[in-house]
């Protein structure tokens, strides 16, 4: 489904529509078939304007068993357009999820414009002629659906036929089925009466440039690659397979000709062990993660803090604690990343907002580490991370200055001595001749960076990590008060800005005044966020956890905020912040 | 325990920077944490003391970014086999270009005294004061069953040896691990009296030296029915002594010598066990991407921007 719902989007992004996806799948390789809990789907949401969010009601499902059927039907928009498997809606289906009747034929589905097709039947029908099993030839169901779909929104059929060729290209009898039933698909929808009307949907208006469809993990890689060049630095990832962060380990993989190296470690603790390592000789060291393995590589964050490396953690958060829910969404891990360490130990934390905005996030963190030499964390999750959205390419001449300075041979060359500005100590490589040094985790002595228990000198040093920290630069928060004069605002960070911004569209084309802001800088808060908070009476912060960034706010500001939570692995819908935002407009 | 730091510096400093000569700003001292990781700070080389049993996860990642730069790891018993084991395992399978001096003193000394790993089971200490239940772990089987291409065990007081060791270490190109029996006069002294004092230490010795037949002054190393076998010379001529192959590609034979001597320490083989040629990973990384600019040439930022499916809005 996957990979139907990838193919799709790719064909609609193509024709210049606005998009934005929601894939969703179970934690299991191979969940039960069949079940409630074994539906992988993906949600697209398409337009010819503007669009914030993967949507909140389909107008159109497509359910390949009655699994599908009932696991979705709560979300779609009243009428909606529903097309099932005829085939699979077989007494053992349906007793499997519990329906009693066949939702086809017991009028539950009035309503709706239901269309039961035999996709198997038509699909294996396509098929007879090759030379394939059964079970190979109903694989190509899918194909067959996304034919139909092709059709009815007039989307393109040459990329997929091309993406399957290249899919496909050493398993010639596969290819042959795929197109096949990807055609027959399409054939279907032009000569059957089951549907009478095929839609056209124009492009949305968008700036001038030349664009792609991009996911948050390939966003965020290629970040990491482009600060890489604009460095001159190599980069190097350090990195353990976890859900959902692995792709970003995957995509890396696969540009060596950029010099990028990846070193899949033995474990969490190595994986950033060996990107500190690397920092250390002057490169770009990136660790990529999750919750339960950012909580593995702690007492090594801890080192980099004290040892003053640049040093990047990219946390893809999903639900926690523990193994929580491996593939859906959470923000909770905001409070592990700003203080799950022993002692004062300050980071940078940033988060960016939308898929696309991970590659310049992934950049800022990469100036924000080598200029301070500090670790930085950059919160991802898994919305953003496997969502994606049509993103104009920037031109090279777009993309910032990274160009770093390491230490020269000097006399008396002092390790822990600061450039006044940043507070950042000089980034002093092995190799360099006459700079020779010993660093630890042990407490380091100012200036020369010798072990030191002094208990002056340790107070000293605490603040000065903590000053620096402070005192990153980070652009001021944007405000966005249409009317200049609301009295609520909704304040987010990371992930949320699209069910936000959508839901802050919808307020005010009902006449609400709302303010909105964005937080992507979370430690140093920019500089202005008090005067912000300061300028409305209600400040309600919607977060995917129980209130981890109000809490921040609360603590530095002693403002009082409203929270919304949720915690149910999913992307906010749009109505359910307008609902909260109502609630507080009405209080 | 100074003078101990004292007398490594000046033997490895003459060593690293005269004899290797190797140029001091390339060269790396990677510690983790205990009496061992110290180390760096004595010497005048680049180094970090990091954290507990970490120090080759730190070094693998500096190693293969900076395939110019001599890395040594500097770790402990309790350092290197508890707390990180699962690094130093991986170190040695990969065989990154790693050298690592394991200081052995059979204690935890930092912490003032428990069992390690390498403790003798029984071992009396404060966290097993009715003695150690643990059966210990033999440094030298454990680095050759996890692949390492070089492993040898020296003993601190012997300077000569223990030099000898380390130039050879360093000529090795990959992962190379050296056990080094190191006495702790606080926590746990003479705990390697019979490998050290003059009386016992040449009869408990069994030299491994490459081409020559495995013995000590008064025992040698047989083969008897399939296994290796310390026996007085006195009973045995020369020629019956198994003779001493340290390239030998065969692990097992490595693992048999390192098995001749356990916690009691009545013969002890003493030099190279293992030291075979296999890639060096560091070298297979950096190679990886030659490989791949030689085939396609140095990525294009802008290109790979634009790759897939991509549109022009107007």
């Amino acid at each position: 489904m996957q990979l139907t719902g990838d193919r799709f989007t790719m064909d609609t992004a193509i024709l210049g529509n606005d998009i934005s996806t929601l894939p969703n799948f179970p934690a299991e390789i191979r969940a039960p078939q069949g079940t409630l809990l074994g539906v992988s789907s993906f949600q697209l949401h398409f337009a010819d304007h503007h669009i914030q969010t993967p949507g909140d009601a389909p107008d159109v499902l497509v359910a390949m068993n009655p699994a599908a059927l009932k696991a979705n039907i709560k979300d779609l928009a009243k009428g909606a357009t529903i097309i099932v498997d005829a085939d699979e809606f077989i007494t053992r289906n349906l007793t499997k999820v519990g329906y009693v009747t066949n939702p086809l034929e017991d009028g539950s589905l009035d309503g709706y414009k239901v269309h039961p097709i035999p996709l198997t039947t038509l699909t294996v029908a396509t098929l007879s002629e090759l030379n394939l099993s059964r079970k190979d030839a109903e694989r190509s169901k899918n194909m067959f659906a996304l034919g139909l779909l092709t059709w009815m929104y007039s989307r393109p059929t040459e990329t997929t036929e091309k993406f399957l060729t290249g899919k496909f290209a050493k398993k010639p009898d596969l290819l042959e089925a795929n197109l096949l039933a990807f055609k027959a698909g399409w054939n279907f929808g032009e000569t059957t009466e089951e549907f009478s009307v095929s839609y056209q949907i124009a492009p949305a208006k968008m700036p001038a440039g030349k664009y792609r469809n991009v996911s948050g993990n390939t966003a965020l890689s290629y970040g990491l690659i482009a600060a890489a060049k604009q460095s001159g630095l190599q980069l190097f990832l350090g990195s353990y397979p976890i859900t959902p962060a692995s792709d970003i380990l995957h995509e890396l993989s696969k540009h060596k000709k950029f010099g990028v190296i990846t070193f899949q470690a033995e474990d969490e603790i190595a994986a950033v062990g060996s990107a500190l390592g690397a920092a250390y000789g002057g490169a770009i060291g990136v660790t990529s993660t999750s919750g339960p393995g950012l909580a593995l590589k702690a007492e090594m964050i801890g080192l980099g803090v004290m040892l003053e490396l640049p040093l990047i953690v990219i946390d893809v958060q999903r639900g926690g604690p523990s193994t929580g829910l491996p593939t859906k969404t959470e923000q909770a891990d905001l409070l592990q990343a700003m203080y799950g360490r022993n002692g004062e130990s300050p980071v940078v934390v940033i988060a960016p907002s939308t898929p696309k905005d991970c590659f310049a996030m992934a950049m800022e963190a990469v100036r924000i580490a080598t200029t301070y030499r500090v670790p930085v964390f950059i919160l991802s999750d898994g919305y953003i991370a496997n969502g994606s959205e049509p993103w104009r390419i920037p031109g090279e001449g777009e993309l910032p200055d990274l160009r770093v300075e390491f230490a020269h041979t000097e006399e008396n060359f002092m390790p822990y001595s600061r450039d006044p500005k940043t507070l950042a100590r000089p980034w002093a490589i092995p190799g360099t001749k006459g700079i020779e040094h010993r660093i630890g985790g042990v407490e380091k002595a100012d200036q020369t960076g010798a072990i030191s228990y002094d208990p002056t000198n340790h107070d000293f040093m605490v603040r000065t990590r903590a000053a620096k920290v402070a005192g990153v630069q980070v652009p001021d928060l944007e405000v966005d008060d249409a009317t200049a004069d609301a009295q609520v605002l909704l304040l987010g960070w990371g992930s949320t800005f699209g069910p936000i911004a959508a839901a802050v569209e919808a307020l005010r084309e009902n006449g609400q005044k709302v303010a909105q802001a964005h937080l992507k800088y979370i430690n140093p808060f920019p500089k202005n966020l008090g005067a912000v908070l300061d300028r409305y009476e209600r400040v309600i912060v919607p977060e995917m956890n129980l209130g981890q960034l109000a809490m921040l706010l609360r603590a530095q500001f002693l403002k009082d905020i409203t929270g919304y939570n949720q915690v149910r692995g999913l992307p906010f819908s749009t109505t359910e912040i307008i609902e909260a935002t109502m609630a507080v407009l009405s209080d | 325990m100074s003078w101990v730091w004292r007398l490594f510096y000046s033997f490895y400093s003459a060593i690293l920077f005269a004899e290797l000569g190797l140029p001091r700003e390339n060269i790396v001292f990677i510690s983790g944490i205990g009496c061992s990781s110290r180390f760096p700070y004595y010497l005048e080389t680049f180094g970090i003391h990091s954290i507990h049993g970490r120090a080759p996860a730190i070094a693998s990642g500096l190693a293969i970014s900076r395939p110019d730069l001599t890395i040594f790891v500097i770790t402990g018993d309790g350092d290197a086999l508890s707390i990180g084991g699962n690094h130093l395992i991986h170190a040695l399978r990969r065989n990154v270009n790693l050298k690592i001096l394991l200081f052995n003193n059979r204690i935890y000394g930092l912490t003032k005294g428990q069992y390690s790993p390498t403790s003798e089971t029984g071992k009396v200490t404060k966290s097993t004061p009715i003695g150690s239940l643990d059966t210990p772990f033999n440094p030298i089987s454990l680095a050759i069953g996890a692949e390492a291409t070089f492993v040898a065990r020296s003993i601190d007081t012997d300077r000569k040896h223990l030099t000898e060791m380390l130039q050879a270490a360093s000529a090795h190109k990959g992962s190379a691990l050296i056990e080094i029996y190191q006495n702790c006069p606080i926590f746990n002294d003479d705990a390697f009296i019979a490998v050290k004092d003059g009386e016992t230490k040449g009869a408990t010795l069994l030299q491994l030296i490459h081409g020559v037949p495995i013995k000590s002054e008064t025992h040698g190393v047989i083969m008897e029915n399939g296994s290796m076998k310390v026996v007085e010379l006195s009973l045995v001529s020369e020629s019956e002594l198994v003779v001493h192959n340290a390239n030998n590609p065969d692990p097992s034979y490595a693992f048999a010598l390192s098995r001749l001597s356990a916690s009691e320490l009545d013969h002890v083989p003493i030099g190279i066990f293992r030291d075979v040629a296999r890639p060096e990973y560091s070298t297979m990384v950096n190679q990886q991407i030659a490989d791949v600019i030689a085939k396609d040439g140095a990525g294009d930022l802008a290109s790979l921007l634009a790759s897939g499916d991509t549109w022009e809005v107007k």
